[in-house]
């Protein structure tokens, strides 16, 4: 089988793989969508192409998600906020390009604008008619965010649950806000009946085509820009943060620069993510600051294996395949299947598809020493006793021992 | 000492609307049976102060219908009655009782023409007859509405009400009203100081809007006693204001107490994330609102007392689905706190969704008993019975929990896993055992919490969700592990949100209180009664 | 007492957590160039006095200085690591999900800011150094193996390598024979008598024979203060140290 194969192979590999493959799709799909007959076997019909489109931004988004959690043992409760932003700023430039063709046909205010008897433009939308400066925003605000939260966040040492929280709380009372009307963002309608995109209309299937392609190329880089970093001693040092911060510390590194950099580079990548996917959907709005989407995302991880850089692309495809067909077939059922899911995968799948993947081809005796899964004893990797696998150990390295980094005992929320 | 008051004024109150003088009433209907007789408007006029000089409540009905219009005689008996257009015909009412009496077309009777010379004195007359009433409220109601409706006609029969009145708090209220009524009358101006001076001390809204007239219609020595008056109770009610707010905050207060409380156990005190805490809470709500179903339907008459019995059955349900939660999933995920967050939100997903199966996505109807609803004044300060109840009920599970943490062998033996699993494992502390009973106390407190707040929530669905969040905010600001600072956190949370509404807004305030924990935690990451030693930062 | 000729200068430095005081007054003055041996019993505020040395711990009073001039209560753990303190944990603290190699990489000497990181290549250089430490720790066969499958002895012998790496101006060793053999204690005492020539260093360590290998000056802490100070023979001489610690 090409698949078994595909994870065997070692680490390195795999990134090629899938960079590899990210990009074929993105030259193939649109092809058997444009150039192909309706009528012909091969032929991708336009919803599948904005649907895995989609995917692709959600894949994205748990691949930035990774980088922090992964890596680094952030758990981001926020980062759906992070990919909201960047969707606004996209959606916010979708909405300058409407222009007079809107309900109300005011050459300069969006409908709701009109609507809500706004006198002028906010400061703040000025330039969104730019593409360009559009483009900027959608990395420096999530960018901005994260720094400057992060900047607070770790140079005072909050970490663990109470990092988890207060990130909560962050996309918490973004979604507040941006619920408010006086807000200039749309209120609870978000932002939506976009017409243009660099001047191609939204909704044409070539357009679609090449918003799918974008999103696939833009993943398949920053699967190597996230291997890249993860790879670099920068990298180790990461994971060193992870495992032993204080640690790290003694040695003269700065841990909350470390974990500073790689949060904003994963706000970046989740804004990069939103700004993509607002025009494939048609619509952005306060919703997507639920503080259950993000959580969503870290099962999207945790499901495909976190601390890995295939796992939560794939986590995100199989989790949000599930979500469209259950959705489809059992509606009710969905918010069981979710549920279940996140218990499941944290009781049974600790390491996600891609790390039961690891060790079911690794030697299952000396996998026990090497990782730290077993629950109960988190020791048991110390084991001296039992040979490491020679195998593994370099796919091993990339990928995390024991799940949160603290003691099998438990303690006062850290 | 309030409780009593308020329920005497209740009862006070009732009792007067239950006393008809019915010895009086062939009396009345003698003078009433005047109106048809009556040829012109100040023969009708007349039949008022006749009507107004019995003193009897009673003729407030006919006398307030003639001036709506509504008195009509009938022409085939002349009896008086108090109409109402229904369709092309008139449904005649009896006008002392209002009970209905009959139909009749709009030709068989005759409408008892009103001018406003009427209208004023009918006013007058309805103001003035509650004066003398026996029963205090109703004395008291009536000085309230001549206060508010002042004219100088009213300083006569009024001199003579304060003469007779024997109640020293009416007494007080009657001279205000006389004040008022001076104030717009052609009375000398050393009158009207007094007047003002009085009016002054009383200090509530319906004074500064008198005055404010006041200080608008007349000039020299009045009008500056009246500014000067109307600044002093802008900042009397200044400070009322700011009890008020104190109150709703504490209200808040105590609500997200409630809320948290639970979680201060399983979070502070153990450790354990449990996403779920929000769900145990609308678990016990809707335990309350099946209780209340049974009630309805089967015995009605238990109504008031379906709190009473919700709450320990709130507390079961709760605590077994924690007990559940905590062998199913929690007791595998301890010492990782991040993995047991996304187990148990998983375990909310499921739990939400279960509810919505089995109850529907829809809010449900839970009731207030009787001793729940309304609400009553201490001086300018609003207060309902269920806030101030949910109050003393916070406060008293508060006390509760904290006695079996600091007092009882099963608290001491949860504090001491707390702090040392394996030494208190090898001491001969059945520590699973304490696990799965702290955690169901945690939960089952959750439970009672869901049926308190049921009162004044909705019970749907998404009960649990609007509480997570500001629950983990409370117990992280108070600072884990630390009842006391859960109490002090939910506290002062709630009032400093309450504090910012009026300059923020509701949505606004909460996220500057939100801004404002992330920038507290940043500064304290342990929350306001930290825990401190090694064990901490290990 | 002048500061001028010291690499560490602790004078009336107290803490307390909760109450309880950890550290009480203490004074302790190392020279350049010399090693110390610190004893006591268990809870002297051993550690502590090295958590305050390394910026974990504020002190609640007292002075703190580096070098001779450095005031240490100024700056925090990754500034003072940079100064050049290193330290062994008591608890032999590796990163456990790296390779031998890679532990000693992130310890080893050079810039510790992100982007030089990022970007960075092992040099000749380096690599040589790295394959020094190896040697010098005995682990150069196991360069590739993950620290978490080290024993706790090797553990020990790794922080070591990492301290080495680090190249410090004083290292703080805390317990560096736990867990070790009679052979292995020799060894590292003769490793550290090596390193004491060009650095300085504390050792604490509760095994006198240990003590007795490094043959340097000893002070003896007790409930956080200094109660012996001077050669091995005369602090077990001492009635109060035997009294207390050493035992009849
Ligand atoms: N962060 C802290 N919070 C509370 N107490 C502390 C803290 N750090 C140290 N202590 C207390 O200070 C005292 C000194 O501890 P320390 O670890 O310095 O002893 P030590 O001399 O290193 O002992 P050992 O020989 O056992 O390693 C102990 O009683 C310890 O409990
Ligand atoms: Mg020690």
């Amino acid at each position: 089988m090409i698949t078994g194969r595909f994870f065997a192979a070692g680490a390195d590999r795999r990134i090629a793989i899938t960079i590899f493959i990210l990009l074929a799709i993105a030259i193939i799909v649109p092809l058997l969508n444009l150039a192909v007959s309706p009528t012909s076997a091969f032929y991708v019909p336009s919803y599948v192409v904005a649907l895995t489109g989609k995917y692709l931004c959600y894949a994205l988004l748990a691949l930035a998600l990774d980088l922090v959690w992964g890596y680094c043992g952030i758990l981001s409760l926020g980062h759906g906020a992070f990919f909201a932003l960047g969707g606004y700023a996209m959606g916010m430039y979708l909405m300058r390009q409407i222009g007079s063709r809107g309900v109300y046909g005011n050459p300069l205010l969006p409908d709701f604008m009109v609507f809500l008897n706004y006198g002028e433009l906010p400061w703040f939308w000025y330039g969104f008619d730019q593409f360009w400066f559009a483009a900027i925003m959608v990395l420096a605000v999530p960018g901005l965010l994260a720094f400057v939260f992060g900047w607070f966040a770790f140079r005072s040492r909050v970490t663990g649950v109470y990092l988890s929280i207060i990130t909560q709380a962050m996309t918490y009372a973004l979604l507040l806000a941006f619920f408010r009307n006086d807000m200039g963002f749309g209120g609870n309608n978000g932002l939506t009946d976009f017409k243009d995109i660099l001047g191609y209309n939204v909704q044409a299937d070539a357009t679609r085509s090449a918003l799918f392609a974008a999103s696939a190329v833009t993943l398949a880089l920053a699967v190597f820009v996230t291997w890249a970093i993860v790879g670099s001693k920068y990298g180790k040092l990461l994971m060193a943060v992870r495992d032993a911060e204080s640690r790290t510390r003694f040695l003269g590194w700065r841990a909350e620069n470390v974990k500073l950099f790689a949060f904003t580079v994963s706000a970046v990548m989740a804004g990069i993510a939103g700004a993509l996917y607002v025009p494939q959907v048609g619509i952005i709005n306060p919703g997507e600051f639920e503080p259950s989407n993000s959580i969503e995302v870290v099962v999207w991880a945790a499901v495909g294996g976190r601390g890995t850089i295939v796992g939560p692309i794939i986590g995100a495809l199989v989790v949000n395949a599930g979500k469209s067909w259950f959705t489809g077939v059992l509606p009710a059922f969905w918010l069981f299947a979710l549920g279940g899911l996140f218990v499941a995968v944290t009781l049974f799948l600790p390491k996600g598809i891609v790390g039961m993947w690891d060790s079911w081809r690794g030697n299952a005796r000396a996998l026990r020493a090497a990782s730290i899964t077993n629950p109960i004893n988190g020791e048991a990797g110390t084991d001296p006793a039992v040979p490491p696998p020679p195998k593994i150990v370099r796919s091993a390295a990339r990928t995390p021992g024991d799940w949160s980094a603290s003691g099998p005992e438990p303690q006062p929320a850290e | 000492m309030i409780l009593t008051r308020a329920i005497g004024l209740t009862l006070l109150l009732l009792l007067g609307m239950l006393s008809p003088s019915n010895a009086a009433e062939a009396d009345l209907r003698a003078i009433i049976a005047k109106f048809a007789t009556a040829s012109n408007f100040s023969a009708t006029e007349a039949v008022v102060r006749e009507l107004a000089a019995t003193g009897d409540t009673a003729v407030e009905r006919p006398l307030g219908a003639l001036a709506e219009g509504d008195l009509y005689v009938r022409k085939a008996d002349s009896l008086v009655f108090i109409g109402k257009a229904a369709g092309g015909s008139v449904e005649l009412l009896d006008p002392l009782s209002g009970e209905k009496s009959g139909d009749a077309a709009k030709s068989e009777i005759t409408k008892i023409k009103v001018n406003n010379t009427l209208r004023r004195a009918v006013r007058d007359a309805l103001g003035t007859l509650t004066l003398g009433a026996k029963d205090p409220a109703a004395r008291i109601a009536a000085a309230d509405t001549m206060f508010k409706t002042p004219d100088a006609t009213n300083i006569e029969p009024l001199d003579a009400a304060i003469a007779s009145e024997t109640v020293a708090s009416v007494k007080a209220l009657l001279e205000q009203a006389r004040a008022a009524s001076v104030l717009v009358s052609d009375r000398p101006e050393a009158d009207k100081l007094a007047a003002v001076a009085l009016i002054g001390g009383r200090g509530d809204r319906n004074a500064l809007s008198l005055l404010t007239a006041v200080e608008a219609n007349s000039e020299g020595a009045v009008k500056d006693a009246a500014t000067a008056a109307i600044a002093n109770i802008n900042s009397t009610l200044a400070l009322w204001d700011a009890g008020q707010n104190i109150w709703y905050g504490i209200s808040l207060g105590s609500v997200l107490l409630l809320a948290a409380i639970g979680l201060a156990i399983t979070f502070g005190v153990m450790g354990v994330i449990n996403m779920a805490h929000g769900e145990m809470v609308m678990l016990g709500a809707y335990t309350t609102f099946v209780v209340q179903e049974v009630i309805r339907n089967s015995f009605p008459g238990l109504f008031d007392w379906s709190l009473v019995i919700a709450l320990p059955l709130a507390f079961s349900v709760a605590a077994l689905v924690g007990l559940v939660i905590e062998r199913g999933v929690i007791r595998f995920l301890y010492g990782r706190p991040l993995e047991t967050l996304l187990a148990t939100w998983g375990v909310s997903l499921i739990l939400q969704q279960a509810v919505r199966t089995i109850f529907g996505p829809t809010n449900q109807e839970v009731g207030n008993p009787s001793w729940m609803s309304g609400s009553f004044y201490i001086g300018q300060l609003a207060v309902t019975w269920n806030r101030l109840w949910i109050l003393v009920f916070a406060l008293g599970v508060f006390a509760v929990l904290l006695y079996v943490m600091k007092r009882t062998p099963w608290g001491l033996q949860m504090r001491a896993v707390t702090a040392n699993r394996r030494m208190a494992a090898s001491m001969g502390i059945r520590t699973p055992w304490v696990d799965a009973l702290t955690f169901a106390l945690g939960s089952g407190i959750a439970g009672i919490a869901g049926v308190a707040l049921s009162q004044i929530d909705n019970v749907s669905p998404n009960l649990g969700r609007g509480y997570i969040i500001d629950s983990f905010m409370v117990v992280v600001f108070g600072g884990v592990g630390n009842l006391w600072g859960t109490l002090v956190g939910a506290f002062s949370l709630g009032i400093v949100n309450k504090f910012l509404e009026p300059y923020a807004g509701a949505v606004l305030g909460k996220i500057v209180v939100l801004v404002l924990i992330i920038l507290f935690i940043q500064k304290r990451p342990r929350g306001l009664f930290a825990l401190k030693g090694r064990s901490v930062e290990a | 007492m002048p500061k001028s000729n010291t690499i560490l200068y602790l004078d009336g430095v107290s803490v307390s957590f909760d109450g309880f005081r950890a550290i009480n007054n203490l004074s302790l003055v190392l020279d350049k160039g010399e090693m110390r041996a610190i004893i006591g019993p268990n809870g002297a505020g051993k550690t502590t006095m090295m958590d305050i040395v390394t910026g974990k711990t504020r002190p609640d009073a007292g002075e703190v200085y580096f070098d001779g001039q450095v005031d240490l209560t100024k700056h925090d753990e990754a500034e003072i690591a940079m100064m050049g303190i290193g330290r062994k944990f008591q608890k032999p603290t590796v990163f456990e999900s790296h390779t031998i190699e890679d532990n000693l990489m992130l310890a080893l000497k050079g810039p510790r800011s992100i982007f030089p990181a990022l970007f960075h290549r092992r040099s000749a250089a380096e690599a040589r150094q790295i394959d020094d430490i190896l040697g010098i720790i005995r682990l150069g066969d196991k360069r590739d193996e993950l620290a978490a499958n080290l024993s706790h002895g090797q553990k020990q012998w790794l922080e070591i390598g990492m301290l080495l790496a680090q190249d410090p101006k004083l290292l703080l060793v805390d317990e560096p024979v736990a867990g070790m053999t009679d052979a292995e204690t020799e060894e590292t005492a003769r490793l550290l008598r090596d390193i004491a020539r060009d650095h300085s260093v504390i050792v604490v360590e509760h095994d006198m024979h240990f003590v007795r290998e490094l043959g340097v000056k000893v002070t003896c802490l007790h409930e956080g203060s200094v109660l012996s100070e001077g050669s091995l023979d005369f602090v077990s001489a001492d009635e109060r140290v035997v009294e207390v610690y050493l035992g009849r």
